[in-house]
């Protein structure tokens, strides 16, 4: 394969369009320096088209302006910027600031607080994070921890609908950030550790009202699986396979959810995103492939019917989740451009996939991989290595990766200048017994005790600069921590992320050199962005506040000398509670 | 094995366990008789009743967590339902760490129960229609024993499963503590 032009932004235009034309105090600012989802742009890649700030002149970045949110849990959202405001959304109880950029300092406009049941912070699995707000048409859409989407005006702060669909009592969560596209507004659950099972929703934007909804497990018809359904392998073909991949009536309580990113191609007008792992994690109690877990689907914006499904990591045993980021782009294969999306999956592969067909066009391994050896292109099976199969009261060790996989949800980003995918992720193995275990609405469905250990290496995070054209990776940084922290790119050909206690770095995009760094107040989390203020300048911003599954040990007080705390990762953050503490606050940064 | 066989061996067992009891060897007895009526935490709502559930309590102690085979009971509990699922084996998870010296809601033995029995509005659910009062208290003397606030001697020393831990009869000892609200994590009472 060799590298073309990507066209890495197709739907920014759209956005802007509709942005400029609905929203009076967003029409200051330049539109291309907006940031409207967490994503930045339909295909998810987190590229922001501002140049000013480059390798040249980022040692002289000063912090302009900071905002303490007021809680300190995991920050792991995306601050959102359209015009001349900024958008922060928290962890529960997931409060919505609004800020005035055009005034110094950045003082609030309006404050949303939703509410949530406090319930609910006991049956998220992985504390009690949100992973940002969407923007559209002059709306600001939250989801709650406690299963509700709040449409909030986002002039001056007023809600205009809520939609609620879940039960935290039957371990139902939502964490993830919605995706509006074409006055639709796109969400998933979580809760795949506590027996919940998936479903992706499409919401009308103006009234709330539920327009379809796809589970991920259970019969075509509740899948949304129909004549349309065309996917490439021939694996992926029955019907009800969402029923009979399983023992009896498991697929109730199956997991699958959707709590990861989705995208979308406005020309195949198809949206993707990934389901979550099978449940319980005790993979003896649910023998088959477990469909439609652990996969991606690409399913039509309007009806929400599949067009394609391809299960990446088939009867999960080691929480392998494939709901991480679907990064859209076109590369040349054998001399031929495709559009294809780029994964880098729990399961330790990139995956390139033809976003048209669900062809697998290559899966190579960017971390240490010893569950699997390889996946076969001409099938599309991933080829499981037997010695780290999972029994009931055995313990198998060293399985790399290990649950949290080679990178979890912390969201890469893809520069179309160095046509390099920039993947914040750890380099972690870990021990496991499987457990016998049974379901008890609203507690835990997993049946496995984990303890998390640092990979080969001894380093436990890694920034891997990869080359989803050659497949393979360009260059990396090790860091001593998991970089739980998503990744910004922007046109200055610099990559930012930051680490788990607490540096904001920015690096050559192509090189990986060390150019700045800043040492913020808690661990990093959460989504760096760039804008470009009413003023005209180039921003960057990023919240910090330590937590998410990795933070959990400071973000919910866990004791690390149980090793199986914060499900295995307390046996590997012990020393997390002397690098860092807890936070929660706004850091953005200008030339001076 | 008959029926009468069984009525006999309860009697003998239930004697012998009186005899341990007055001669001061709780960690050995065996109690086959639920909890007398009056030594119970009820499922109280109100302060005032909460306060003097907590208060009987204290005659639970003897019984349950200065007893192994009570202590070692709780332990299987704790997996089979599935507390371990939210507290790992006491260092916690998407609840809070119990083998800590922070109690959120209160240390003691009568606290507790309550918690398990109605559960907490933070996320705890209520299993005091589900599982049996002779249960939770097993329950709440391992959760101590996870503190190091039941009897070493008592405490489990060993795991059936895979070791996370130190086990729970090395657990550091403390003060047990009525009620020390968490600043760490800013949790209502």
């Amino acid at each position: 394969m060799r590298p073309a032009v990507a066209r890495a932004m197709p739907a920014l235009p759209a956005i802007v369009m509709a942005v400029a034309s609905h929203v009076a105090f967003a029409a200051t600012a330049s539109d291309a320096g907006d940031w409207p989802m967490a994503a930045h742009d339909y295909a998810s890649t987190r590229f922001s088209p501002l140049a000013d700030v480059t390798a040249a002149n980022a040692a002289t970045l000063k912090l302009a302006f900071t905002f303490s949110t007021g809680v300190v849990r995991g920050h792991e959202a995306a601050p959102l910027v359209v015009g001349n405001t900024m958008f922060i959304v928290t962890p529960y109880p997931n409060v919505v600031y609004a800020l005035d950029l055009s005034q110094p300092g950045a003082p609030m406009r309006w404050r949303f607080e939703p509410k949530p049941e406090a319930f609910a912070q006991g049956v998220a699995c992985c504390d009690v994070v949100n992973r940002g707000l969407a923007y559209d048409d002059g709306k600001v859409f939250l989801n709650t921890l406690d299963n509700q989407t709040i449409a909030i005006d986002a002039a001056n702060g007023r809600e205009l609908w809520r939609y609620r669909m879940g039960d935290i009592r039957a371990g139902e969560t939502r964490t993830m950030a919605p995706l509006v596209v074409k006055g639709r507004v796109l969400i998933g659950n979580s809760g795949g550790e506590y027996g919940v099972r998936g479903w992706l929703i499409a919401l009308d934007a103006q009234k709330g009202k539920e327009l379809w909804r796809a589970y991920s497990t259970g019969p075509d018809r509740e899948v949304l699986i129909g004549s349309d359904y065309k996917p490439f392998y021939a694996k992926e073909r029955g019907s009800d396979l969402g029923v009979k991949t399983w023992p009896a009536d498991a697929w109730k309580i199956g997991g699958g959810t959707v709590w990861g990113w989705i995208s979308y191609d406005p020309e195949l007008d198809l949206v993707y995103y990934g389901t979550a792992n099978p449940g319980p994690w005790n993979a003896e109690q649910r023998p088959g492939d477990n469909k439609f877990t652990s996969g991606l689907f690409a399913r039509d914006l309007a009806t929400g019917q599949a067009r394609w499904f391809y299960q990446l990591s088939p009867h999960d045993e080691f929480d392998y989740d494939a709901v991480n980021e679907n990064v859209l782009i076109d590369l040349q294969v054998a001399g031929k451009p495709r559009k294809v999306l780029v994964h880098p999956d729990r399961n330790g592969y990139v995956y390139v996939i033809d976003r048209a067909t669900g062809e697998v066009v290559s899966a190579t391994p960017f971390v240490q991989v010893n569950t699997s050896t390889g996946v076969d292109l001409a099938t599309g099976e991933l080829r499981y290595a037997p010695g780290k199969h999972q029994r009931t009261g055995t313990v198998v060790r060293d399985i790399c990766p290990a649950a949290p996989g080679g990178k979890d949800w912390q969201p890469s980003a893809y520069s179309p200048r160095t046509q390099l995918l920039y993947l914040p992720h750890q380099n972690l193995c870990q021990d496991q017994e499987a457990m016998q275990t049974g379901y008890i609405a609203g507690t835990p469905y997993v049946g496995a005790i984990v303890k998390m250990k640092p990979g080969p290496g001894g380093h436990r995070g890694r920034v891997t600069a990869w080359d989803p054209a050659a497949a393979k990776a360009r260059w990396t940084i090790d860091e001593d921590l998991p970089v739980w922290s998503g990744a910004l790119a922007t046109a200055g050909d610099l990559v930012f992320y930051g680490t788990m206690e607490g540096w904001f770095k920015a690096v050559d995009a192509k090189s990986g050199r060390l150019v700045w760094q800043f040492k913020t107040g808690s661990g990093i989390v959460g989504q760096p962005i760039a804008y470009r203020g009413p003023d005209g300048k180039q921003y960057i911003a990023v919240l910090s506040g330590v937590g998410g599954w990795a933070g959990a040990v400071v973000a919910g007080d866990l004791d690390t000398r149980d090793g199986s705390a914060a499900g295995g990762f307390a046996n590997v953050m012990g020393d997390l509670k002397q690098r860092t503490t807890k936070g929660g606050m706004l850091y953005v940064f200008a030339l001076p | 094995m008959s029926s009468r066989f069984l009525d006999r061996a309860l009697v003998l067992a239930v004697a012998s366990v009186g005899a341990l009891t007055s001669s001061g060897c709780e960690r050995e007895a065996r109690d086959f008789l639920p909890p007398k009526p009056g030594a119970e935490v009820g499922h109280a709502a109100s302060a005032a009743a909460s306060a003097a559930a907590i208060a009987s309590a204290a005659a639970m102690v003897g019984r349950y967590e200065h007893n192994a085979h009570a202590v070692s009971a709780g332990k299987r509990l704790w997996t089979w339902y599935n507390c371990s699922g939210c507290h790992a084996n006491g260092g916690g998870g998407s609840g809070p760490a119990l083998m800590d010296d922070v109690w959120i809601y209160g240390g003691d033995a009568g606290t507790i129960y309550l918690t398990i029995a109605n559960g907490r509005p933070n996320g705890m659910p209520a299993f005091g229609s589900r599982i049996p009062k002779d249960q939770i208290w097993q329950l709440a003397a391992y959760v101590r024993s996870l503190a190091g606030l039941a009897s070493a001697d008592a405490a489990p020393n060993r795991d059936d499963a895979f070791l996370t831990r130190t086990p729970e009869s090395f657990s550091d000892s403390q003060k047990p503590e009525t009620v020390k609200p968490s600043a760490a994590t800013g949790r209502p009472q």
